[in-house]
């Protein structure tokens, strides 16, 4: 049997839309998500892939659309390296993958599957729960 | 919260796990920063307030009891009665603290009536005054009596004031704070407080609360007879020491109260200690966090065998109540004997400065600062010793905050809050091996509660990192190890011009907020090109990126360039109707231009063809970068001007438009010496003589603000635009990240009179090469806006939504105020469209 939520995947824009590592937002239904493209290396081959984050583009601490416009980044090194996004709003950091608030655990955004095909972006309006992420 | 500190600092020092730990804590909570109670109104959760990183929990030898009431002591059986049971103790610390004294007044139990110690009590006052208190349009706000106008006092005003209540604050003294500040602080600080809409009543007694017809209380009466409306009343009157267990186990208590200990901290019966509000020592008992530290510590040497003795505390305190900043240290009251006291008050702008001096004029022993209390952390290191200049340097609005190297004292107290003094954090530098702030404050606990002294502590982690030779760590982050200007030298040397390249090459990682946009800035003084090229573009903070500034709301304001401030009527008009059109907010800048504010992301480029089809250009009020040269009318039209100080603003402003730099650059252009361009508040300010033009620099206004120091005389415009291109170009590449011009003059290597010898008598060498770079600048110089409206894929990017490219943010609220829309506030958000759906993470 098909997943019955499979037909909820909502295709937002093309990957080549997405500047890397410079965040976009999409209204993924009602929902207002924050994509970002990074560009990572394959642990097995080693070649460069990308990877397209999706979180709330909302701002728990400001109550304003903004994470799309953050900075990327990076928190650690090697294995630990997690990506980050600045908020522009006060400079909150959050972890890309799994949403939380590296500066203030106070906060949190909520993450969104992608899936990437026939270089179409398409975003699960559906927000990952956390036992997912962790 | 002592008693906090005495279990940790005992498993900290007690490495031979000598001692377990059972620890009774009444209230249903571990424990919590008291001090910090008030941020509870700010959005702070009780489990924000809990102290530590609830390492003790986890530790074998420290069991918590929650909840859990200590009922008799038996000092001879050496037990304590628990739940029924009696536990016994080879050691047993009282740290009961103190309870909130409420006085004996009619009606003080009525429903409505509170004090303010606990979490309890917060929850209890926010739940009485409820949530709403400050929406619902129509109805009168409550009405609320703070009894008590002391510290407390004056914090619980500031919550209930916050929470919408209108408050009255009544003390018994004749003046706010009586305890900290002398006549002169309490009238300055009673007259801000006025200001911000809190009733004061000084020098009056309560004598009863009324209840209204459902049994809340409805009013106060005062001893005089008079009466106020009150729906709420919190009593701030104080502490009492909770002694009643001492009491009831035949240990000496004092007059006042408390539990009389000797200089070790023991009380009467062997292996009784007392620390913090509850312990009475010196014949005192002490209601600061400080002292109460402090003999935490004692008592922790003395488990262990020492023989520490309380050295008597220091109760300087700095506060910020209701947003004033209040501060009183040493001998406030002046005293001593012969001590004089030097004061400077400003009405005006709602400031009280006092100094006391010894009789000589010479040693600093004490002092109140009300209203701007910026100088304390310079000054409280001083007392006792010589100030070594006029004291009234350090209390003029231009001087007293140049803060204190590291020449302290070792005994000087640096954070009064943990009683670490300046020795023990070069210690810490020194001997423990602290080589940042964060260790430093880990290692010492410096600087952990109010932070005040953190600055300063910086200073002496460096100056002790210096004498020691280590490096003094400039790294940026943790991607780059390298300083601002060492990335800069780097970068340019190299030639690298991708952040990709240059992290690969130099840096590790991802980057960050902080490191990503100084690479665009020093790229982009480098003359890299347009701000949203595409490897710059995902370096640049939204400003930068969007060319506009983010609001609060998510949207930007927009800021045309007027150089000079001149503009023409055509100019105004035209602003004004782009303003009208698009329904943007408008004000006027300190910088002589006009701000237009609420343009949505998707709006700015069709805002941009209208500026720009009417002339205008980016005003760079977005960036680390030159944002305006104010200027006076000058001789042009002015009886009094010498020279044409507009004509010289706008060959400036159009001369340095666009200049990346480490921070903002202002500059000012004053037409004769009466200054009327505030030139000297700028980075670079000129001032008009009969001969040409008197240059000055490293001035600025906001958090520090600083007069700018005569850099050269009576220059010709051509001298005068050589050294200002100079300089400037000079401190665009040696400043650090964020540092404006008067602190990186202060730190350059030899000061003002160094940077002198640089850009006008070439002492190293490279003025020609900072004259060809800012001839590359002037040269190269684009309009942002306009290179961007004339680029489709640059366009592009200027969507709220990248599917939804019309749709603007349809969670963006506005109301009217003032015939002008501003963001609606969260209160009146949820009246205009209802509850929102959150979405969050489950």
């Amino acid at each position: 049997m098909t997943d019955p939520r499979k037909n909820d995947w909502v295709a937002v824009c093309t990957k080549k839309q997405l500047i890397p590592e410079r965040g976009v937002a999409v209204l993924v239904r009602d929902r207002q998500v924050a994509l970002f493209r990074v560009t990572g290396t394959d642990q097995q081959t080693g070649d460069p892939v990308d990877f397209v984050y999706a979180v709330g583009h909302r701002d728990p601490f400001a109550d304003a659309n903004v994470i799309a416009r953050g900075i990327v980044g990076s928190v650690g090194q090697g294995e630990s390296q997690r990506d980050t996004v600045a908020s522009p709003m006060y400079k909150h950091v959050f972890d890309l993958a799994t949403g939380e608030c590296l500066t203030d655990p106070a906060g949190r955004l909520p993450v969104y599957r992608t899936w990437i095909a026939g270089g179409v972006v398409y975003v699960h309006p559906v927000p990952v729960t956390t036992t997912l992420v962790a | 919260m002592v008693a906090h500190r005495l279990v940790e600092a005992l498993r900290d020092r007690d490495t031979d796990d000598t001692w377990a730990v059972d620890l009774y804590c009444e209230e249903p909570r571990a424990p919590y920063d008291r001090v910090a109670l008030t941020s509870y109104f700010s959005g702070k959760t009780p489990e924000d307030l809990l102290l530590g990183d609830g390492e003790l929990a986890e530790d074998p030898l420290v069991t918590v009891h929650l909840g859990t009431t200590v009922t008799a002591i038996d000092t001879e059986s050496r037990t304590v009665s628990v739940d029924g049971r009696d536990e016994p103790y080879d050691a047993l610390v009282l740290a009961t603290g103190s309870s909130a004294f409420v006085p004996p007044v009619a009606g003080a139990d009525l429903p409505g009536a509170f004090v303010y110690r606990t979490i309890e009590d917060v929850q209890a006052l926010e739940a009485w005054v409820g949530p709403d208190s400050v929406a619902a349009p129509g109805v009168a706000p409550l009405k609320g009596v703070v009894v008590g106008g002391g510290l407390l006092g004056l914090e619980a005003a500031g919550a209930l004031h916050g929470l919408g209540v209108t408050t009255t604050v009544v003390e018994f003294a004749d003046r706010l704070m009586p305890l900290q500040v002398d006549e002169g602080g309490g009238a300055a600080l009673r007259r801000i407080i006025e200001g911000l809409g809190v009733e004061v009543r000084t020098a009056t007694a309560t004598a009863a609360l009324h209840a209204g017809g459902d049994g809340r209380v409805s009013s106060m009466e005062f001893a005089d007879g008079t009466k106020v409306e009150a729906d709420v009343v919190v009593f701030a009157t104080g502490v009492r020491p909770r002694d009643e267990l001492a009491r009831a186990a035949g240990l000496v208590v004092g007059e006042r109260g408390g539990v009389v200990v000797d200089d070790g901290c023991l009380t009467v019966a062997p292996d009784v200690y007392a620390v913090g509000e509850v312990a009475c020592i010196h014949g005192r008992t002490w209601g600061l966090v400080g002292p109460g530290n402090t003999m935490a510590e004692v008592v922790v040497d003395r488990l262990l065998g020492g023989e520490a003795t309380f050295p008597g505390a220091d109760t300087s305190t700095k506060l910020k109540l209701l947003g004033v900043d209040v501060a009183s240290f040493g001998d406030a009251f002046a005293k001593a004997p012969g001590s004089l006291e030097v004061v400077y008050a400003d009405p005006v702008a709602r400031v009280y400065k006092k100094l006391v001096m010894s009789d000589d004029a010479r040693t600093l022993l004490g002092g109140v600062l009300v209203g701007d209390a910026s100088a304390y952390a310079s000054l409280r290191p001083m007392l006792g010793a010589e100030l070594g200049s006029d004291p009234n340097a350090w209390l003029l609005p231009e001087g007293g905050v140049t803060p204190v190297t590291g020449e302290l004292p070792d005994a000087a107290n640096v954070c009064s809050c943990n009683n670490v003094s300046a020795g023990t954090i070069r210690s810490a530098v020194c001997d423990e091996g602290c080589t940042d702030l964060g260790a430093v404050k880990a290692c010492t606990k410096a600087g952990t509660s109010c932070g005040s002294c953190l600055p300063l502590v910086k200073n002496l982690l460096n100056a002790e990192l210096k004498k020691s030779g280590a490096e003094v760590s400039s790294a940026l982050c943790e991607h780059f190890g390298f300083s601002r200007a060492q990335l800069f030298d780097i970068v340019s040397v190299t030639g690298l011009r991708t952040f990709s390249d240059i992290i690969a090459a130099h840096g590790s990682g991802r980057g960050c907020d902080i490191c990503r946009p100084v690479v665009a800035s020093i790229l982009s003084s480098l003359g890299a090109g347009h701000v949203m090229d595409k490897d710059l573009a995902r370096l640049q903070d939204t400003n930068d990126h969007v060319m506009a500034n983010l609001q609060k709301d998510g949207t930007y304001s927009v800021v045309p360039r007027v150089p000079g401030g001149e503009i023409t009527p055509d100019g105004l008009i035209a602003i004004g109707e782009v303003a009208r059109d698009f329904g943007l907010y408008t004000k006027i800048t300190g910088g002589q231009r006009i701000d237009l504010f609420g343009a949505r992301l998707e709006q700015l480029p069709a805002i941009w063809r209208r500026l720009v089809d009417a002339g205008f250009e980016s005003g760079h009020a977005y960036g680390k970068a030159l944002r305006t040269v104010k200027s006076c009318v000058g001789s042009t039209w002015c009886r009094y001007g010498v020279q044409d100080s507009v004509g010289l603003a706008i060959d400036l402003e159009l001369r340095y438009r666009g200049l990346r730099s480490p921070h903002k650059i202002k500059l000012g252009v004053s037409g004769c010496a009466r200054e009327c361009a505030e030139a000297r508040g700028k980075d670079i300010g000129v001032i008009a003589t009969d001969k040409g033009w008197n240059l000055y620099v490293g001035g600025n206004g906001g958090f520090t603000p600083r007069h700018a120091q005569l850099f050269a005389e009576d220059l010709d415009t051509e001298t005068l635009v050589r050294t200002i291109d100079r300089f400037l170009m000079y401190y665009v590449r040696t400043a650090d990240r964020l540092q404006r011009t008067a602190p990186w003059v202060e730190e350059h290597e030899g000061g003002l009179e160094a940077i002198r010898q640089v850009v006008m008598e070439d002492s190293l060498g490279i003025c020609a090469d900072l004259d060809a770079a800012m001839a590359a600048h002037v040269e190269n110089y684009r309009d942002e806006w306009a290179a961007t409206l004339a680029d489709p894929e640059k366009l592009s990017q200027f969507v709220s939504f990248i599917n939804s490219p019309e749709a603007g943010d349809p969670d963006l609220t506005y109301v009217e105020e003032r015939g002008q829309r501003r963001p609606a506030t969260p209160e009146e958000r949820q009246l205009i469209a209802g509850p929102r759906l959150e979405v969050r993470a489950p």
